[in-house]
């Protein structure tokens, strides 16, 4: 099963390189669909099926929203840009792309190997979360329980990005 | 390791993204192409290999993947939707202003 | 914004219960089973998503739902704070699971696990009038309404 995650993730790359690459915001918009699909196959490969179940449905939510804004408002990508500025725009790309692998393959030497993870605090929840609270998902023992606060900071976060929506978007009191 | 590498290849494409497009829709697929990889990578630090998915069965003694990772992604996925509706309900209302997504069009926002 | 052909409506009329009963169990079970609160809640924003998309809604219609979804949301994250309150309330810390203390159950069945359900579900709660909200939002949005 694991062997599947290379051709998955490389087919995210793919996905990824289309969908900022092509002429058409409507294509690019379907092409992220790509990823984010594969992404939830990826994750039940990893063991992880809470993580699936919400990765499929907030994936099709992000496409109807996208493509509501696109279809509402433009979906042609026409820009030519000014030769200089191209080339500027190009090695400064580069050069922060670069920077980040160099920076992270370095990180990558403290890291242990794929499929063997240091536990130094997952043995604690491992072995005290169904004594200690009582619920046989561990993960909801940890975002509910041992981690509530951060619940409640992701609660307030999603509260307020609505909030936000919703004002930019109003009809009325807009000058 | 190869599985790292290519979770920071997909990183580095949506910065790519990010830097050299102009289009805010763009710009906004990149953000998005950026998050899915921070996913993919925490996801794929906790897994380990022959482990189960983290739901103890009482009485058994079994081998789990890291629930912890789980449970930070969990709450980032559901973030996610709410900061790119935001994101783009910013980009429709850009359009509606100026009549073009090209952030170097935008020259009315300079002071 | 109008509705589709009369295939999509009949079988969205058909799925849509199921996925809403789905979406219920996934909340109520989300300390025995993968799921809980964001899982449930996303499967039921999903149902009520569905249906908009299949029957069209008016614009009237959908400005009611948008008001009653931003109440219901904010009435879901009070349920949550409620609940963290209810630690302090009995005299111990915020947050703290005071039914798993006093009467912790059996691991494994439905009413074990102390607060844990009942925060799952103001997670549903919250989660599914939040999505809706945000959805309904973006279908009444008219481009080019100077109003």
């Amino acid at each position: 099963m694991v062997s599947a995650l290379i051709p998955l993730i490389g087919l995210m790359i793919c996905g990824a390189v289309i969908a900022l690459e092509t002429k058409d915001l409507l294509s690019g918009i379907i092409s992220l669909g790509i990823i984010g699909f594969a992404l939830t196959i990826v994750f039940l490969i990893l063991q992880a099926p809470d993580l699936a179940i919400v990765q499929i449905i907030i994936e099709t939510l992000t496409l109807i929203i996208l493509i509501a804004a696109v279809l509402k408002t433009t979906i042609k990508d026409s820009i030519e840009s000014l030769k200089a500025r191209k080339v500027i725009l190009w090695v400064a790309g580069l050069v922060c792309v670069a920077a980040f692998i160099f920076a992270s393959l370095k990180a990558f030497a403290d890291i242990s190997a794929f499929g063997s993870p240091v536990l130094r605090m997952a043995e604690y929840y491992l072995s005290n979360g169904v004594t200690g609270t009582g619920a046989v998902n561990l993960v909801a023992a940890i975002i509910l329980d041992f981690r509530a606060y951060d619940t409640l900071g992701e609660a307030t976060v999603l509260f307020t990005s609505v909030a936000g929506v919703v004002a930019v978007l109003r009809k009325k009191g807009r000058t | 390791m190869i599985e790292y590498i290519l979770a920071v290849v997909l990183f580095a494409i949506g910065l790519y993204g990010v830097i050299v497009k102009r289009n805010l829709i763009k710009i906004i697929i990149g953000l998005m192409i950026m998050e899915y990889a921070v996913n993919l990578f925490l996801a794929l630090i906790g897994y380990r290999s022959g482990g189960a998915p983290p739901i103890v069965e009482v009485g058994k003694n079994q081998i789990f993947v890291d629930p912890l990772p789980q449970a930070l992604v969990l709450t980032a996925i559901v973030i996610g939707l709410g900061t790119t509706a935001l994101l783009v309900s910013f980009a429709v209302r850009i359009f509606e202003k100026y009549d073009t997504f090209d952030v170097h069009k935008i020259r009315k926002l300079r002071g | 914004m109008q509705g589709m052909s009369l295939i999509v409506k009949k079988i969205s009329q058909i799925m849509a219960p199921s996925i809403f009963i789905l979406g219920m169990y996934v909340v109520a079970h989300g300390h025995l089973t993968p799921g809980g609160g964001f899982a449930g809640g996303v499967l039921i924003a999903g149902c009520f998503t569905l249906l908009i998309l299949a029957y069209g809604s008016s614009k009237e219609r959908s400005l009611v739902f948008k008001e009653k979804a931003s109440l219901i949301e904010s009435g879901g994250i009070f349920l949550f704070l409620f609940i963290a309150l209810l630690g302090l309330i009995q005299g111990t810390l915020f947050f703290v699971n005071i039914f798993s203390r006093s009467n912790p159950g059996v691991p494994g069945a439905l009413f074990s696990s102390g607060i844990i359900p009942l925060c799952n579900i103001a997670i549903g709660v919250e989660v599914a009038a939040a999505l809706f909200a945000i959805f309904i939002t973006f279908a009444i949005m008219r481009f080019g309404e100077k109003l």
